[in-house]
């Protein structure tokens, strides 16, 4: 029989804290019985002594000092794992929301994870065609990365989401593969369109799904994005499947754990974050991975909000130093109509030097990546000047720069929604661009390549 | 009757305990019956508040604290090189064979091998006196490595017996008589990690520490015994730098520090390693290397502690008398490792929340650098030398860290956003990095490389830095109104951006370049620049200049291997014969 406490002395936003508690122990799951009977769950923040801090993960509308019953179930929060968890719908805090049955499970796992060592991680080096040109012709994709989707309001980072989650596959294998979908904080309409998405194109049925949405309590978001890690741990490492994980929206998730450092009065850091951001966020990002002996991975694609465009907002920023690159999109080419926007140039995968070339992908593959890097840069420079002098002062160089940016845009980086460009397209796609500039300015590319390719 | 030591409070990685007087500051104590390892970083009465190096869930009030009385250190001896240690020098390869995949709480195993023998040769003889710091004898610990086996700081007398033979570390191997007794020693010096390890005497840098990167060894370089920091927003290219330093990096001992970052860069070096050789030696550069991974994921007070057991390790082989090279990455993690605990100890922020004494505790790192004269009798020296990233957030170096880290290092390579987008790497700004070293170096590479170097060196950066004013003007007014001089100052800057700073980390020759080599591509570039501009001079067309096909073998230069350097005569031959 657990002890019931009825000493709760004061609540403050989600925080409720418990008197003359005995035996509490930290980060222990805790049961509230409000006075009308219904139960919420919550977490042990600070115990001392004689009292506990308790975080509640479903707000605490409703809750009274004098009758309010407390109980300390003693173990920290588990989600309860099967392979039934596969094509399974569940809320931010891994209850059925598909009128499904509960998961029998087979074993329960602290949502919180071990560390993975760094002595056991193999590193990530298998290529993943996503068959968007941008990401796999110039910031690819490798099993075990974590590459985060820096969007913004009104850009469809929701649709490329959906898009990679559906064309995302490794050449010439066939392996059992999942996809989790973890959703903090979205509206029921974007929550919608992926569950439709993956109902027509049947990838339900390899999918785990963790819904939070907008309306749902803000700081049940703080599990979230475990209660996906977790299923995708057990997938990836018990059941041996490539596990896809896709959370969006973290900067929700950001502002939940704001909301309750603020409840916590801690000292904030930046923009009033939690001083530890980096380091909680380091907690999610990092699970992804794949390890030695191992069959199974996780690959990690977060998707954030800048607010207001801003990469310099704490929470794109603490991101960007935890993943391995980022795809930024570009307000500026969703303007001018072209889907994917992605913008090219301050995106970055870091893990593409050993997932490319012979064998893997093509052995052009990195000299035409840098080169078309390089030629895209200097053609927004021309562009800039040609804004600023008129398009006449350039010289004959710049001018075919600037059509290269143009022709770049408009070829290599727009494709359609449904539209999968195997890789070695993609490649080909970039020498016809690259025919635009003279050979002897194409420094990036080795001569044996230019000699192959250029002049096809 | 003595108070048992118990919980009393858990915050985190915070935890409180009364019953703890007599402890002495950063004395390290277990906590509760999992005996999860803690530092105790502040004392009220008999409350020791404790910083505990792993995840605290599950912990609670009541439960049991376990005093050692001593202070955080590290084991030091053989078997140090090519392990990969955890913040608090746990042996990650060993925890990975006893405990699996991931990393639980409470493992207690010790960071060098017990049970490994290895075979030890005196060199001092039975009958010496011997004072700290000298070397007894020697333990061949890999072909790269002579681990040499010292007298403790703090023992002095006479050696009154020595042995040869193999030996495990904790085996006697010597005996020394003291004014206190006779000293057992065997293979293992114990150090607290946050007490610098003492030298002789320090003194002034004066040989570089070479690195192999071109922008660095010719325009910015770092000294055998400097500090250097390196910041960048992310996607700069910090770590792909530091790892090129921890690759070709002349120093005989390479400690890593990975500090609060990502599993997969540790992964990668560890994968890389191994199959990397040393340009000089030829063996595997994992047979010099020490590895401290804390990765982001793994309990943050672990980090705070990691940047000192990697500092400790280094300071031991300097010790010993090599060049030591220490990089960690990045500074700014452990800065924030530093504010979360002292957000938890409620202390009264400084900037940006980060606690008052940063920039103190900066500062006593980075001056554990230095070219010393160790102890001991033979009067050898040693260098340490510390290259830091530093992570500001947004790339703004306004950031605490990086200002209070600006302070105290001698070298700053800024890295570019821009450039990096550019994809020109390393991404380090020419016009905003400086080196401190210049005059302390002038006079050793006159005498290794070439009385002309420095001229040189200077040149090119008056050609960079021109060519910034002049792009500025030619944004205004257009490239075609200047004078052909002028435009003749943009080629040869592009040249020396292009074809000598831009290096390749990825390409199996790019990536290093001695810096004879270097010397020569910048001999070569300039050259051109002077000849072109005395052809000028006497009329010629400027655009045949700009178009000369012997560019193109400028711009391909780095290509050349170390082993074909007199390529370069015929090229500076053809060069000449250009413009007949």
């Amino acid at each position: 029989m657990l002890k019931e406490y009825l000493t709760v002395s004061s609540i403050s936003g989600p925080l409720v804290v418990v008197e003359k508690t005995t035996d509490v122990k930290y980060a222990e799951l805790v049961e509230v019985e409000f006075s009308e009977g219904s139960i919420r769950r919550g977490k042990v923040l600070e115990s001392s002594s004689d009292k506990a801090l308790v975080q509640m993960f479903e707000g605490t509308i409703g809750l009274d000092v004098v009758s309010a019953r407390v109980r300390f179930l003693g173990k920290t929060q588990e989600l309860g794992v099967s392979p039934d968890l596969v094509g399974r719908v569940f809320d931010g805090a891994g209850r059925p929301r598909d009128n499904g049955p509960a998961i029998i499970a087979k074993k329960y796992m602290d949502i919180n994870g071990n560390p993975i060592n760094p002595e056991a991680r193999a590193y990530p080096q298998e290529f993943i065609q996503t068959g968007i040109s941008t990401i796999d012709g110039m910031n690819p994709l490798v099993r075990g990365q974590k590459l985060p989707i820096f969007s913004a309001a009104g850009l469809p980072h929701g649709h490329i989401a959906a898009q990679i989650a559906r064309q995302a596959k490794v050449l010439g294998k066939q392996e059992s593969f999942a996809v989790v979908f973890g959703a903090m904080g979205i509206t029921f309409e974007e929550a919608d369109f992926f569950m439709r998405d993956f109902r027509d194109t049947g990838a339900i049925e390899r999918s785990v799904l963790f819904i939070n949405l907008a309306n749902d309590p803000a700081v049940e978001r703080i599990s979230t994005p475990r209660l996906a890690l977790t299923a995708a741990e057990y997938l990836a490492f018990d059941l041996d499947m490539h596990v896809l994980v896709i959370l969006i929206d973290m900067t929700f998730y950001c502002e939940s754990l704001r909301e309750v450092s603020a409840a916590r009065k801690e000292i904030p850091g930046r923009r009033g974050y939690p001083g530890y951001l980096y380091t909680d966020l380091a907690t999610i990002y990092e699970r992804a991975g794949r390890i030695k002996d191992k069959k199974g991975s996780i690959t990690l694609l977060p998707v954030l909000t800048m607010p207001d465009d801003d990469k310099t907002h704490p929470i794109p920023d603490l991101t960007g130093y935890i993943t391995e690159g980022q795809i930024i999109l570009s307000r500026e080419l969703h303007r001018k109509g072209i889907y994917p926007p992605v913008d090219v140039l301050p995106s970055l995968s870091r893990l593409k030097d050993k997932g490319i070339g012979k064998d893997k992908t093509r052995e052009d593959h990195s000299d035409v990546l840098n080169q078309l890097f390089a030629c895209y840069a200097k053609g927004k420079e021309a562009r800039e000047l040609a804004v600023i002098l008129g398009e006449a002062a350039l010289s004959d160089v710049d001018k075919l720069y600037l059509k290269f940016a143009d022709t770049f845009e408009d070829k290599f980086v727009r494709q359609d929604r449904n539209e999968n460009r195997s890789i070695t397209q993609t490649l080909d796609m970039g020498w016809e661009i690259m025919r635009l500039i003279p050979k002897e300015e194409l420094k990036r590319v080795r001569e044996e390549y230019l000699n192959k390719y250029y002049s096809k | 009757m003595k108070k048992e030591a118990k919980i009393i409070k858990v915050s985190g990685p915070l935890v409180i305990a009364s019953g703890c007087a007599g402890s002495k500051m950063y004395d390290i104590v277990r906590v509760s019956e999992k005996k999860l390892i803690g530092e105790i970083i502040e004392l009220k009465n008999d409350l020791a508040y404790i910083q505990v190096y792993e995840e605290t869930a599950g912990i609670g009030p009541g439960e049991p604290i376990y005093l050692t009385n001593e202070p955080l250190t590290v084991e030091l001896g053989p078997g140090l090189i090519s392990s990969i240690y955890d913040g608090i020098q746990r042996p990650l390869n060993v925890i990975r064979q006893a405990s699996g995949d991931f990393i639980p709480r409470g493992v207690d195993i010790s960071a060098l091998d017990y049970n490994k023998r290895w075979h030890f040769k005196p060199i001092a003889r039975e009958g010496q006196d011997v004072v700290s710091g000298d070397i007894l004898g020697v333990v061949q610990e890999t072909p790269l490595l002579e681990h040499k086996i010292m007298v403790a700081p703090n023992i002095k007398g006479k050696l009154v017996e020595i042995r040869e033979g193999d030996f495990s570390v904790r085996d006697t191997v010597a005996k020394v008589k003291t004014e206190s007794g006779i000293k057992e020693i065997n293979l293992i010096q114990r150090w607290p990690v946050r007490r610098p390890r003492p030298a002789k005497e320090k003194f002034a840098p004066l040989e570089p520490l070479t690195t192999g990167q071109r922008v660095i060894d010719t325009f910015f370089p770092i000294a055998k015994g400097g500090t250097a920091c390196i910041p960048g927003p992310f996607g700069s290219g910090k770590t792909v730098v530091l790892h090129e330093f921890a690759k070709w990096s002349d120093a005989q001992i390479v400690v890593y520090v990975g500090c609060g970052e990502r599993g997969n860069e540790i992964a990668d070096l560890l994968l890389s390693f191994p199959e990397l050789k040393d340009p000089r030696s030829g063996r595997p550069l994992l047979e010099r290397t020490v590895v401290i991974a804390n990765t982001s994921n793994m309990p943050v007070a672990a980090r705070e502690a990691s940047i000192y057991t990697g500092i400790t390790i280094a300071e031991y082989f300097r010790d010993m008398g090599y060049s030591v090279a220490l990089m960690a990455d990045s500074t700014s993690r452990w800065a924030e490792a530093l504010r979360e605990i002292s957000g938890r100890l409620e202390e009264m922020p400084g900037e940006e929340g980060y606690p008052a004494y940063l920039s103190s505790r900066l500062a006593e790192f980075y001056e554990r650098a230095g070219k010393v004269v160790c102890l001991g009798n033979n009067n050898r020296s040693g260098a340490l030398s510390i290259m830091g990233a530093v992570s500001p957030p947004g790339g703004d170096l306004s950031d605490p860290v990086v200002q209070a880290t600006l302070r105290v290092v001698k070298v700053f390579w800024g890295l570019d956003d821009k450039l990096a987008n550019a994809r020109h790497f390393p991404a380090i700004n020419w016009l905003l990095s400086y080196s401190l070293y210049h005059d302390n170096l002038e006079e050793f590479l006159g005498k290794n490389i070439h009385d002309d170097f420095t001229r040189l060196r200077k040149e090119a950066m008056r050609l960079l830095e021109e060519e910034s004013q002049l792009l500025e003007i030619a944004r205004l007014v257009g490239i075609e109104s200047l004078t052909f001089f002028d435009r003749l100052i943009l080629e040869a800057a592009k040249s020396i951006r292009e074809d000598f700073l831009h290096q390749n980390a990825f390409h199996e020759v790019d990536t290093y370049t001695s810096l004879a080599k270097q010397y020569r591509m910048l001999k070569i570039i300039l050259e051109f620049y002077d000849l072109s501009r005395e052809k000028l001079k006497e009329g010629a067309d400027f655009d045949k200049i700009a178009k000369l096909p012997i560019r193109e073998k400028i711009s391909r230069l780095k290509y050349i291997s170390e082993d074909k350097l007199v390529e370069f005569d015929t090229i500076e031959n053809e060069l000449r014969r250009s413009y007949a």
